[in-house]
Formats: C-alpha cells, sequence, structure tokens
C-alpha cells in the first residue's frame, strides 16, 4: 500500500478536515489535562454500565452523526442546486450519498433512538437497570466504535462509494477496489453486534424486569413499542450479519457468493441487504410512533385512544415488516405473481399505520391541547408523515413502481418518513425528557423557532422532490444538464436543505441556553406525565433510579395516583439496600479491539486484523473468570439521595 | 384559527403553485407509448385516492386541534375517553376498501405490461438485445444483424422487445417516456415490451447507480416510421463497419464513448446472460486493472479517459458519424 493510497490527498476540503480533526483532538486532549478531567472521564462514563448515562452518550453521539449527515446532505443539495455544476466531482458525489445514508441510519437514528430507550424503557417499567447492564456498555461500544470506524474513511483510505445499499457487483473488488467499501462491511458488522445485543438486552429487560403489577397490557405505549423493536431487530440483524460477512468473504478472502465470476449471484445480496433492510425501516419509525403516543396522550391531557388497537396494529406491522422486501426491486422481472404479491402486502402495512394515525388524532379528540414543543413536533409528524405514507402506497403499486424507481420520487418519499416519522420522533423525545436527563427543560421559544424553521425547511426541500421524480430525475446523480429542466426546482429544494441546517444550528444553540439560563426543574414531573419515569422525586433520576419499586394498578398509574391525590411519600422504613452492578472498562477496552481488528481487515493487513481479534477473544475471557458481583447501596446512602428526613 | 392552520400553509401554497404549473410538463406523466400510458392512467388514479386521503386526515386535524386546544372555559373535555369500537371498526375498514381498489388495477397492469401492448397484439415485436457496460449501452438488432451503441432506432406503433442484460454492474434500463424500467443484470437476462406511437427523440438511461460513469449512462431514443426504420436498418447493413472482436473488448473498458454503429453484432461470440465473466477476462486481456479512487493511478487514469473523450469527439466533428 502506497502513501496516496493511505491517506487521503489533492482536496482543499480533506485538508481542512484533516486539519479539523487533529485540532479538535489537541483540543480535548488540552481540555481532559489542563482541567484534570481524565479520572472523570473514566469513572463516570468510559467505565460506567448506568442505563441512563448509556443513553445520555449514544444520544450525543447520534447528535454528532446528525451533524455529519447533515454536512453531508448539504454539501450534495450544494452540488445539486444548479446544472452542471463544479462544486463536487463524481466520485466525491458518490463518496457522500453513500456516507450520509449509512450514517443516518445506521449511525444517527438508530443511536438516537436506542439512546432514549435506553434512558427511558426502565424507568417506565419501574426498573432499577436493564436485564445485563455489562452487556448494555458493550453494546454501546461496540456501536460507538463502529461508527468511528466508519467515519475516519473520509481522511484515511477513502470512503465507500457504492451506496448504503452496496448492492453487487458494483460492491465487489473488481468494480469497488480499495479500503472504501472494507470500511462499510466492518463499520456495520461491528456496529451490529452492539445493535443484536441491546435487542436481546431489552427485550429481556422489558419482559422480566417490569414492576409488580405492570402486566404486559399495562405498559406504556414507548415501552411497548421498544418491545415490538427489539424483536425485529434479533430476527433481522443475524441476517445482515451473514450478507456482511458474506460480502466480507468475497472481498478478503476471494470467495464468489455475490460477485461476477464463479457464477456469484448479485440478486443473492439485493434479497438478503432488503430482508435486512425492510424490516430495519420498522426499527426506526416505530419507537417513533411510541414516542409520539407518549406525547400526545401527555399533552392532550388524556389517554391514549385505542391502546389494545395500537399494540395489535404494531404487532401486525412487525410482522409484515418481513413480508414485503421484494418491493425494493420490483423492476428485477420476478415475474407478474411475484410483484403481485408483494404489491399487496405492502400496501397491507399501510392498513394499521392508516389506522394508527386515526388513533392518534382522537386521543386528541376531547382532550385539552397544550402546544409545547414536544407536541409541536407531535403534530407536524402526522400533519408531513402522512405524505410519506400516502407516497409509499403509490410505490407499492408495482406498476407503477417501475416509473417512479431510482428516481427523486423515491428520494421525497423515504425523507418524508424518515425526517417526519424518525428525526421529528428524535427532536421531540429529546425535549420531553430532556429534563430527565439533564434536570431543566430546554428553552420553549427557542425550541418552537427551531421546530417552524425546520418543518418549513423540510417541505420546501423534498416537496418539490417528488415532482423531480415525476418529471425523471433519477436518484444518485451528480449533476444534470441546463435542458433537464430540472434546475428551478433543485434551486428551492438546496434552500430548504440550508433552511434545516439552520434550524438544527438553533436547536444545538438552544442546548447551550438552556444549560446557562433554563430554570432547574425542582421535582421528577416537568410535564405533569402520565407514566413512572415521572414519579422519581427528584428531576433526575439516581443511578438506582427508585428508592423503592413502585407497585403499579393501571394503565397511566403515575397520573390515576396524582389524580386521586394519593401519590404515596417514601419513608425511611420502607428501604432495604439496593443491589447494583459495578462499573467495568471491559467493553470500553473490548471495543478498542475491536478497531484494532476492523482497521486491519480494512486494509487487508491480517497480522493486524488477528492481533485484534485476539485481543477481543482476551477481554471475552478475562470476563468470564472476573467473579464481581456488584455491590450494595446502603439504606443510609439512599436516605441521603432522596433526602428523606428522618 | 390562522395560527394552527400555519403548518399546512406552506405546503397548501406549494402544491398549489406545483399543481398549476402544469403536470402534463412532468414526462412521466407525459407518455409517449401505450405502456407509459398504462403507467400514466395508473398513477393519476391513485394520486386522487391519496389526495382524498390527505383531504380527510387534514380536514379532521385541523378540527380537532382547533376545536379541542387548551383554552379558558375548555368543553368537552374527557380524560378517559379511551376508544370507541365503531369508530375503531370504520378506521380499519376504510383503509382496507382502499387497498382493495388499489390493489385490483395495479395486479391488473402488472399482468398485462409482461406482455406486448392490448393494441399491437397481433404484430410481431421488434427484438433488441440491449446491453449494459460501465457507462455504455450496446443495442444489438439480431434480425437486422446490425449493433449500435448509445442510440437507439425504433420503427412507431410496434411493440419491442428489449431483452435486457449487462456486462458488469446492474444497470436498469429506463426510457420514462416510453415506460417504466427494467433491470438489467450480468448472467441473466429480463425482458421489457416498449412502444413508441409518435415520430420523435426519447432521452434513455441507465437509472440504477454503477459507480463513477453513471450520471452519464443514457442513450437517446429515435421512434420512426416502419419504412425509415427498414431503410436505416439495411443501410447500417450495408454500409457501416464490421464490429471486431477488439474493438468491442475495448468497450469493455469502463469509460464513455460516442454513438457507434455496426454491421454485425456481438452475439457472434458472447451473450452476457450466459456468461458473466466476459468483461472482466476482456480488461484483464487488455491489461487493464480498476485503481483505488483516491490514488494517484486511478486520477491519471480520470484525465487519460477524458482527453480519449475529447479526441473522440474532434475526430466526429469531421469524421462520417450517423445522421440523425
Ligand atoms: C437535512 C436533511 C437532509 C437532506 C438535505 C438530505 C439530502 C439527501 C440527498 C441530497 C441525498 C442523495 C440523493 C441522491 O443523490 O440520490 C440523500 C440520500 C439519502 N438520505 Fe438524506 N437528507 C437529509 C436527511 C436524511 C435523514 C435524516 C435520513 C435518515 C434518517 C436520510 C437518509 C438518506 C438515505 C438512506 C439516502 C440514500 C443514500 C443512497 O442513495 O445510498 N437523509 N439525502
Ligand atoms: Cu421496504
Ligand atoms: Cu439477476
Amino acid at each position: 500500500m502506497k502513501w496516496d493510497e493511505f491517506f487521503v490527498t489533492g482536496d482543499p476540503m480533506i485538508y481542512g478536515a484533516d486539519v479539523s480533526i487533529v485540532l479538535t483532538m489537541v483540543g480535548i486532549l488540552f481540555y481532559l489535562t489542563k482541567y484534570k478531567k481524565w479520572k472523570w472521564l473514566w469513572d463516570e462514563w468510559l467505565t460506567t454500565v448506568d442505563h441512563k448515562k448509556l443513553g445520555i452518550m449514544y444520544i450525543v453521539s447520534a447528535v454528532l452523526m446528525l451533524f455529519r449527515g447533515g454536512v453531508d446532505a448539504l454539501l450534495m443539495r450544494t452540488q445539486l442546486a444548479v446544472p452542471e455544476a463544479k462544486f463536487l466531482d463524481s466520485q466525491h458525489y458518490n463518496e457522500i450519498f453513500t456516507t450520509h445514508g449509512t450514517i443516518m441510519i445506521i449511525f444517527m437514528a438508530m443511536p438516537f433512538l436506542i439512546g432514549l430507550i435506553n434512558v427511558v424503557v426502565p424507568l417506565q417499567i419501574g426498573a432499577r437497570d436493564v436485564a445485563y447492564p455489562y452487556l448494555n456498555a458493550v453494546s454501546f461500544w461496540t456501536f460507538f466504535i463502529g461508527a468511528m470506524l466508519f467515519n475516519i474513511s473520509f481522511v484515511i483510505g477513502g470512503s465507500p462509494s457504492a451506496g448504503w445499499t452496496s448492492y453487487m457487483p458494483l460492491a465487489s473488488n473488481e468494480l469497488s477496489p480499495g479500503p472504501g467499501q472494507n470500511y462499510y462491511l466492518l463499520g456495520l458488522q461491528i456496529a451490529g453486534i452492539g445493535t443484536l445485543l441491546t435487542g436481546i438486552n431489552f427485550l429481556v429487560t422489558i419482559l422480566k424486569m417490569r414492576a409488580p403489577g405492570m402486566t404486559l397490557f399495562r405498559m406504556p405505549m414507548f415501552t411497548w413499542s421498544s418491545l415490538v423493536t427489539m424483536v425485529i431487530i434479533i430476527f433481522a440483524f443475524p441476517i445482515l450479519t451473514v450478507a456482511l460477512a458474506l460480502m466480507t468473504f468475497d472481498r478478503l478472502f476471494g470467495s464468489h457468493f455475490f460477485t461476477l465470476q464463479g457464477a456469484g449471484m448479485d440478486m443473492l445480496w439485493a434479497n438478503l441487504f432488503w430482508l435486512w433492510g425492510h424490516p430495519e425501516v420498522y426499527i426506526v419509525i416505530l419507537p417513533a410512533f411510541g414516542m409520539f403516543s407518549e406525547i400526545i396522550s401527555t399533552f392532550s391531557r388524556k389517554t391514549l385512544f385505542g391502546y389494545k388497537a395500537m399494540i395489535w396494529s404494531m404487532l401486525l406491522i412487525a410482522g409484515y415488516s418481513f413480508l414485503v422486501w421484494v418491493h425494493h426491486f420490483f423492476t428485477m422481472g420476478s415475474g407478474a405473481l411475484v410483484n403481485s404479491v408483494f404489491s399487496i402486502t405492502t400496501m397491507a402495512i399501510g392498513i394499521p399505520t392508516g389506522v394508527k394515525i386515526f388513533n392518534w388524532l382522537f386521543t386528541m379528540y376531547r382532550g385539552k391541547i397544550q402546544f409545547t414543543t414536544p407536541m409541536l413536533w407531535s403534530l407536524g409528524f402526522i400533519v408531513n408523515f402522512v405524505i410519506g405514507g400516502v407516497t409509499g402506497v403509490m410505490l407499492a403499486m408495482a406498476a407503477a413502481d417501475y416509473q417512479y424507481h431510482n428516481t427523486y420520487f423515491l428520494v421525497s418519499h423515504f425523507h418524508y418518513v424518515l425526517i417526519a416519522g424518525t428525526v421529528f420522533a428524535c427532536f421531540a423525545g429529546l425535549i420531553y425528557w430532556y429534563p430527565k436527563m439533564f434536570g431543566y427543560k430546554l428553552n420553549e421559544r427557542i425550541g418552537k423557532w427551531v421546530f417552524w424553521i425546520f418543518t418549513i425547511g423540510f417541505n420546501v426541500c423534498f416537496f418539490p422532490q417528488y415532482f423531480l421524480g415525476l418529471d425523471g430525475m433519477p436518484r444518485r446523480v451528480y449533476t444534470y444538464s441546463e435542458e433537464s429542466g430540472w434546475g428551478p426546482l433543485n434551486m428551492v429544494s438546496t434552500i430548504g436543505g440550508f433552511m434545516m441546517g439552520i434550524a438544527f444550528l438553533v436547536l444545538v444553540y438552544n442546548m447551550y441556553y438552556s444549560f446557562r439560563f433554563a430554570k432547574r426543574e425542582l421535582t421528577g414531573d416537568a410535564w405533569d406525565g402520565r407514566t413512572l419515569e415521572w414519579s422519581t422525586p427528584s428531576a433526575m433520576p439516581p443511578f438506582y433510579n427508585f428508592a423503592k419499586i413502585p407497585e403499579v394498578t393501571g394503565l397511566d398509574h403515575f397520573w390515576r395516583q396524582k389524580q386521586a391525590g394519593k401519590v404515596e411519600k417514601l419513608t425511611a422504613n420502607e428501604l432495604k439496600p439496593i443491589h447494583m452492578p459495578s462499573n467495568s472498562g471491559v467493553p470500553f477496552i473490548m471495543a478498542s479491539f475491536f478497531f484494532v481488528a476492523g482497521f486491519g481487515m480494512v486494509f487487508d493487513w491480517m497480522w493486524m486484523a488477528i492481533v485484534g481479534l485476539i485481543g477481543v477473544f482476551g477481554t471475552l475471557i478475562y470476563r468470564s473468570f472476573e467473579y464481581d458481583d456488584g455491590y450494595y447501596v446502603s439504606v443510609e446512602e439512599i436516605i441521603e439521595t432522596e433526602k428523606i428526613s428522618k | 384559527m390562522m395560527r394552527r392552520l400555519k403548518p399546512f400553509l406552506p405546503f397548501g401554497l406549494m402544491m398549489a403553485v406545483f399543481m398549476l404549473s402544469g403536470c402534463s410538463d412532468m414526462i412521466v406523466l407525459d407518455p409517449k407509448g401505450p405502456v407509459g400510458e398504462e403507467q400514466k392512467d395508473l398513477i393519476m388514479y391513485s394520486i386522487w385516492f391519496m389526495l382524498f386521503i390527505l383531504l380527510v386526515v387534514y380536514a379532521l386535524t385541523a378540527f380537532i386541534v382547533y376545536k379541542y386546544r387548551d383554552r379558558k372555559n375548555h368543553k368537552g373535555y374527557d380524560p378517559d375517553n379511551e376508544g370507541s369500537h365503531l369508530l375503531e371498526t370504520i378506521w380499519w375498514i376504510i383503509p382496507i376498501i382502499i387497498v382493495i381498489a388499489l390493489s385490483i388495477p395495479t395486479v391488473k397492469s402488472i399482468y398485462s405490461l409482461e406482455g406486448p401492448p392490448e393494441e399491437s397484439k397481433d404484430q410481431k415485436p421488434l427484438v433488441i438485445h440491449a446491453t449494459s457496460v460501465n457507462w455504455k449501452w450496446v443495442f444489438t438488432y439480431p434480425e437486422q444483424d446490425i449493433e449500435t451503441v448509445n442510440y437507439l432506432h425504433i420503427p412507431e406503433d410496434r411493440p419491442v422487445l428489449f431483452k435486457l442484460t449487462s456486462a458488469d454492474s446492474m444497470a436498469s434500463f429506463w426510457v420514462p417516456q416510453l415506460g417504466g424500467q427494467k433491470y438489467a443484470m450480468a448472467g441473466m437476462e429480463t425482458e421489457l415490451y416498449l412502444q413508441a406511437d409518435e415520430q420523435g427523440t426519447y432521452e434513455g438511461r441507465n437509472s440504477n447507480f454503477t459507480g463513477e460513469g453513471f450520471t452519464d449512462h443514457t442513450f437517446d431514443v429515435m421512434a420512426m416510421s416502419d419504412a425509415e426504420f427498414e431503410k436505416w436498418a439495411s443501410e447500417t447493413k450495408a454500409e457501416a463497419p464490421e464490429l471486431t472482436k477488439g474493438q468491442y473488448d475495448k468497450l469493455m473498458l469502463p469509460g464513455h464513448v460516442k454513438e457507434m454503429t455496426f454491421s454485425s453484432t456481438h452475439l457472434d461470440w458472447v451473450d452476457h446472460s450466459k456468461n458473466a465473466e466476459y468483461a472482466l477476462d476482456a480488461r484483464e486481456r487488455l491489461g487493464y486493472e480498476e485503481k483505488i479512487p483516491h490514488s494517484r493511478a486511478a486520477k491519471e487514469e480520470k484525465k487519460k479517459r477524458e482527453e480519449e473523450m475529447k479526441k473522440q469527439e474532434e475526430s466526429e466533428s469531421h469524421g462520417d458519424s450517423h445522421a440523425h
């Protein structure tokens, strides 16, 4: 390998990025050393197994990834603003849409949601932590390391450029040589381990760790949606693991699963990818649905309409999500019968989704609606998501899809579901649970500005793209001619894109502003909430969450208690010592070895891969001989933490 | 009221502007043949349903949000209103009916698009093999025994059966004004019927991402009268040069080329739908190797490719390119 193949060179933007990365690193190291924060960092964050802290780290990483993916998006929109632009060349554009798509889905949307699930679900079910706190740390660190590995590709070795779908044979060694595509394979593989572990962890947590009295049909809707999501993860992610492994074998060890040579089957990759990929879109939308259910109910001051129907429709969606994958390649010529069947199953999945929309609307019906920022995002979700929904049904009509496929019509559709669904939910959930995480609310006035700028920008950006699609503009083209006539609408679209960028900056400013000036919450119930997470006495729950595990008597238990005026006060004599898991540095170290192994495989340096893998197994073995059963929090400490007067 | 309706305003305005600017300007909704026509009808049919759904949801949202906003003298608050069998049944049933109403014409169209258009069932389709190779299209007319690169001539009012395949990446053959697309894949053959009802030149392209040269992976389709087509075909057969294997192998190298015409076809020695490795073998024979994108070697190669393209253009401007 030559130096010019190791470092990406020749582009001023890349050099700029190099410099800023080095400066940021130096800055962080300097800060940590100067203010003696190393120990704090290690004790409080790198070794933590507390679900709330892991959740916060997930969310911080996801916001960083949203920034990275957003910069990618704006670079693309800048290139597309006018015909024949020379801002990015083809190779560059291809790398950017590939990293944008991959980062947004795998390293932004999923971790954002998993972060919120981490923070909220144990609290909602009245648990002190997840079922496997250590494993939870492994999940986070493998995700984080996978994301880092993927992200360094743009300065070291070059980014993947075969699309987030990485269709073969384009993604093979013969047509996409070099480390780029390997970054995709290894980054996703390592992060995928974390996701699968999260699936198992939260499935067990929700099934086994609920507070006494909380039967399945008394669980809050966000917990329900998380449960269903975990089931989908457990069934879907192994498919991705296998598919990525097979392609890795093709690229590194010369096998022929999907290649042109040796009778490889390119269509097999497309099938495996979407067998995971379609359920994946439900993995990133169901928790969003759950959050909107909570928020709409809270701010309508009313119980959820059609609770059971909501659950059944979610289960139906989960089942169906494995039966529709062929709609991603109706144009592969699978024959009329196959296309008809998958057209109908895909349209059918719209039915339970439609039902949910009406249930949300009727949750507000006869309610008392308060227009807080989380509620605004939820209303914005309903209004915009239906546009994504109905165009999804249009795409499901295979005979018509022959014309929409691979065009901006599709690009617009999936941004309408992913942004108006997932991203709106991430913002709504972040704002809603912000006081739970940090002890104060984000400023509402600034928050409303963010909402309006973002939502208007979003529509200005993506609505015109439906028309571009119908006018024949293909997705993934890096430029287009003057004569095509696509110029004006693309310019409009770019303006909308930048409005979203501005809204994001205002959101970040709001975090800073509120950190400085927001009024600190004095109770745990910032929004007059309904579910158990709001029942902790302090704004931010202590590391053991509940001094005493609550006993649940029905849906919206906390709200009903408040209504009846009988919220129990904790007394010292009902406290018992609490068993908690110990912190551990092993997950972080294990993930670091994963990085070494992954980096070695990306560059086909097998010695390095082997060193990394030995490290991984070493930490596994070390852990299995570690007899740390955790520790007890004494009653005195609980009394002090809870400020109970004796 | 206005304040609450704000979310709909920009959207409504935009909708109005685009609708007024005229749907028929958009090429997918301005088809020039029965296949595209059938798809356009299906699209328009579904759009009416979707507008109806949007209308219902928006009206309901506006009504509920307005009526039940938190205010003084709030009326009708019922915090325990948790469901209604009647309502829920209604909104399970209505979507089911809509899905059925959409499924029937969809399935009908799916089946009918598998064959030649109804109106020309009795005509023998013209067979054309379309082979994608990064980033050009090779078109073979087996009956006329001629071959073209990056352009097509077809007779109007007659169905054309495209037999699609690829020499390397998975591509998608698409002529929006004639009808929807289908994939072209190495080692296999897919079939697509299209037909032009009007003379004219239509743009066609590969719409499935195939790497660096994807954006310019395009071709022109010229629809002409039967007589003109026959004349063009026989003239080509008589006057165009023969396609040699050496020349064909050069076409297997990644890159763009200008339009070309030959009086023989590559089917004489290879059918990519049966041999997925031909292009890679040809590249090896010519000593070509794909470069790592950011390496110096790749940049040099790109420069070379561009120069060659320029040379081709120059030679064409005073050479004897085919007449459009
Ligand atoms: C600021 C907001 C965003 C803008 C302006 C934006 C813009 C774009 C653009 C220009 C493309 C490339 C279209 C093409 O050339 O084919 C794209 C592709 C894509 N975007 Fe976004 N995007 C945004 C947010 C998101 C979010 C939040 C997600 C997911 C959660 C997302 C997921 C994707 C995916 C999966 C692709 C396809 C990538 C591929 O073709 O391989 N985007 N986006
Ligand atoms: Cu799908
Ligand atoms: Cu195939």
